[in-house]
């Protein structure tokens, strides 16, 4: 039984998921009656493959607080290499997001099967957990905050570059 | 200007219980762009539908959005809907409310807001819609059998009966696999080969069968109905065309001590050989690596003795290449090898069990070739070392299947039963013989199989040990086999004439290559994987090919005839149409904009991009850019997430769709 919870923050949470593991697991959650927060918001995907971590940025930036990207287990793409090719890409783009001052519990990747409908409640609700103990997202607003950068460029050899560039 | 309709469904109670419709409804008319909203109880109904189509005239609606089930479910048919009105199926989106709302959340203010916000979403995507067309591509009607066991014969034939051409390529000199090895089947005991030959035969004179042995897939190019596969036709050094099949250039070749691979090694054969005497086609090829002339240049007996002069030693690998539409992949099956661990094979080696310094220790399919009339022993069972009738055989099971720490966690599924049908045949042959196996779970579902176990343990008095063999060694010209029998708790201890061992069923050598070239997947083994494990079981994840047999896991005789006479069906069905319709959600390079790093290119996992060229009206290259060819596009999108200059595109999931559904957040 879901009891609801008393809570002065609900946080969002986008999920990005694949069409054919992580979003039929959601589906097979939902037949089996499985609660869990209504926190998510899904936007579903041929396969994570196609996933741009732009569009993760650009949740963060609309007001998401937490973001999951979820698809097939290593091994079982419907497109063969597909979640592969994500996860290279999301070890390098967590290293950005960790440089650029996201803090990463806000971003979960994860494996949910079709058959997996446990699997997906337990991670939606695991990661609205996290993400409702961090608080709102403010680390884009600090960021702008911080950011004093007229635009201008001051180093030497930037300014050789880009003149360079200008006279081409 | 967009005129959005948004029609939410009560499902009867499962969403309107937890979610309020009216008001879902209500909050979807005031979101920009909406012209419509309504709600209603069965939304998928008949009387919904026509809601759905009437509104989409009367309001001239060019966008939908249903609030209802998972898109898995109706998409379908509410696409269908939207099309008898006028409407491009793809203007119309679902929003998933009840799987991903009202089912797993029971706070209807919470439920309520989601909701919305899904429809929000929903909204917000399908004004970014295009209209799409389904793609139509032209159908080959001819299909390609890899593999020429009782998979791709039973496929074979079963396409060609029905009226299409087909190329069967097969790796070895002669079709027939391991089918035509064995002695006999179970359950009935039926002789293998009694029951393999005519089909044999049959695919050799069959006027629709192409039939290509000793010949490999060099590659394969295309897609779904419209396939290109280069054939490697090796050099047998012997003109099929004028070989009458008379047998006299395998007596006469000097050269006889050769291992003959199709016995398992127990008999030999001569350099220039048919692989066994029913074999089809009956023409022998030159074994170039043992042949005298091939490694001295001196002898040519063969061609001496050949009337028809078909030997040809300058003969040289022909390249072939066949259209075909469909692809039946029925490659099969290796046994995990006692005397050598193969390459790359996942099974950590028995080194307790001998790993072949033993002579009289065989597998399975060793032990077939020795109870087989047409064997090197003619259906006596001798054991290989002395030629002696072993009076005592243990038969070891689970070798290397289901072992975990050894490698392989799953079953071989058939050695319970060639296990049960080996002890019978022992028995039947060696009526003063005992026959001991070892095994941990006799496994043996199908029909009328169980009784046959029983009848081999009951009546045949197979002694069945439950427990492991911990070591197997050498004493004198007996084989010692130490195990245990947990059932009562006791170390064993078995001075043995004869041991088989019930090894591994793996995927063939060079699955994965093959599996490379033709752009299906596999799992970790090495075997083929289906496109969905229960509703999809031969259909690849890359349409237009399909599996049949042991390729894609151990099947015993049964399964795989059916599975081969299934993706038979998959052939024909596919061929019904002269034209093949399929989801345009295929990816478009922005050509302007398309720099040719061809990144994309490196990400393909179907190999659909290509590089194009552009001319100018003299014909001179301006540039090159990367082409997406829609007839191979999966359309997964990682070409376009991988883009650095933002040029290719998804249709049904662009950036600007994708984006929409954010902001719209």
């Amino acid at each position: 039984m879901h009891v609801k919870p008393n809570h002065t923050f609900e946080p969002k949470i986008v999920a990005f998921v694949c069409t054919w593991c992580t979003y039929a697991g959601a589906d097979l959650a939902g037949t089996a009656r499985l609660q869990y927060p209504a926190n998510t918001r899904v936007v579903k995907f041929p396969c994570t493959g196609r996933i741009d971590p732009v569009f993760i940025l650009r949740a963060f930036q609309k007001g998401a607080d937490g973001v999951l990207v979820s698809g097939c287990h290593p091994g079982d793409c419907h497109y063969m290499a597909g979640n592969f090719h994500a996860r290279r890409r999301f070890a390098a783009f967590r290293a950005l997001l960790d440089f650029i001052g996201v803090d990463l519990q806000r971003l979960q990747f994860s494996w949910v099967s079709a058959a997996e409908g446990g699997k997906w409640v337990e991670v939606a609700t695991e990661l609205t957990e996290r993400v409702r103990a961090l608080g709102p997202m403010r680390e884009f607003k600090e960021l702008e905050a911080q950011e004093q950068w007229s635009g201008a460029i001051d180093s030497p050899e930037l300014q050789e570059a880009y003149e360079a560039v200008g006279n081409i | 200007m967009s005129r959005i309709g948004v029609f939410v469904c009560h499902c009867g109670e499962n969403i309107s219980r937890t979610v309020d419709v009216e008001r879902v409804a209500a909050e979807a008319a005031r979101l920009p762009g909406v012209a419509y909203a309504t709600d209603y109880k069965y939304m998928c109904s008949d009387p919904g539908q026509n809601l759905l189509k009437n509104a989409v005239t009367e309001h001239r609606l060019d966008g939908i959005v249903v609030a209802a089930c998972s898109p898995r479910m109706h998409e379908k048919t509410f696409r269908n809907a939207a099309k008898s009105a006028g409407l491009n199926p793809f203007l119309c989106e679902m929003a998933n409310i009840r799987e991903h709302c009202s089912w797993v959340h029971e706070d209807r203010d919470e439920a309520t807001a989601k909701a919305s916000d899904i429809v929000a979403m929903m909204v917000a995507r399908v004004k970014k819609d295009k209209r799409l067309v389904p793609i139509t591509v032209p159908v080959t009607k001819r299909s390609l059998v890899i593999g020429g066991g009782i998979a791709g014969i039973q496929a074979a034939l079963d396409i060609a009966d029905a009226g299409h051409q087909v190329v069967l390529v097969e790796r070895e000199p002669s079709i027939g696999g391991h089918m035509a090895q064995l002695s006999e089947t179970f359950p009935t005991l039926d002789c293998s080969q009694c029951i393999m030959t005519p089909k044999m035969v049959d695919v050799a004179n069959h006027p629709n069968i192409t039939l290509h042995t000793y010949s490999e897939i060099e590659a394969v190019d295309g897609y779904i109905g419209n396939f290109q596969i280069t054939v490697r036709k090796k050099a047998r050094s012997v003109i099929e065309e004028k070989c009458t099949g008379c047998g006299v250039c395998s007596a006469k070749c000097p050269q006889k001590k050769i291992p003959n691979t199709f016995d398992k090694n127990l008999g030999t054969r001569p350099a220039i050989y048919v692989p066994f005497p029913q074999a089809v086609p009956n023409t022998p090829v030159i074994d170039r690596a043992n042949c005298t002339w091939f490694k001295t240049g001196k002898c040519g007996v063969c061609q001496k003795v050949c009337g028809p002069g078909a030997i040809n030693y300058e003969q040289e690998d022909q390249l072939i290449v066949e259209p075909v539409g469909a692809i039946v992949v029925a490659t099969g099956f290796e046994l995990y090898s006692i005397t050598e661990k193969p390459k790359g094979s996942p099974i950590k080696g028995y080194g307790e069990f001998g790993h072949g310094t033993i002579p009289d220790v065989i597998d399975g399919l060793t032990f077939e070739r020795l109870a087989s009339a047409s064997g090197p022993t003619g259906g006596k069972i001798l054991r290989p070392s002395d030629g002696k009738e072993p009076k005592q055989v243990v038969f070891v099971q689970c070798v290397g299947s289901r072992a975990r720490e050894k490698g392989i966690s799953y079953c071989s599924k058939i050695c319970c039963m060639y296990t049960a049908k080996h002890t019978m045949l022992y028995k039947h042959k060696i009526h003063d013989g005992q026959a001991y196996v070892f095994f941990m779970d006799a496994r043996t579902p199908g029909k009328s199989y169980d009784e046959f176990w029983r009848r081999a343990v009951e009546e045949e008095e197979a002694v069945y040990i439950r427990g492991m063999v911990s070591r197997l060694y050498q004493k004198g010209d007996k084989v010692v086999v130490m195990g245990s029998d947990i059932s009562v708790g006791v170390q064993v201890e078995i001075e043995a004439d004869l041991v088989v061992l019930a090894t591994a069923v793996q995927p063939r050598a060079g699955a994965d290559t093959l599996a490379q070239k033709l752009g299906i997947s596999y799992d970790s083994y090495h075997f083929y994987s289906e496109a969905h494990a229960k509703l999809k079981p031969v259909e690849c994840a890359t349409a237009g090919i399909y599996l049949a047999g042991a390729c894609q896991g151990p099947k015993d005789i049964p399964d795989t005839v059916s599975q081969a006479s299934a993706a038979a069906a998959k052939v024909m069905t596919l061929f019904a149409k002269d034209e093949l319709e399929r989801e345009p959600i295929v990816a478009k390079v922005n050509e302007k904009n398309c720099v040719a790093c061809l990144y994309c290119k490196k990400v393909c996992p179907y190999g659909a991009v290509e590089e194009k060229e552009i001319r100018d009206r003299q014909g001179n290259l301006i540039r090159v850019v990367a082409y997406v060819n829609p007839g191979v596009c999966g359309g997964c999108g990682t070409c376009q997430a991988s883009c650095p200059s933002k040029s290719v595109e998804l249709d049904g999931y662009t950036d600007e769709q994708i984006m929409a559904m954010i902001e719209a957040l």
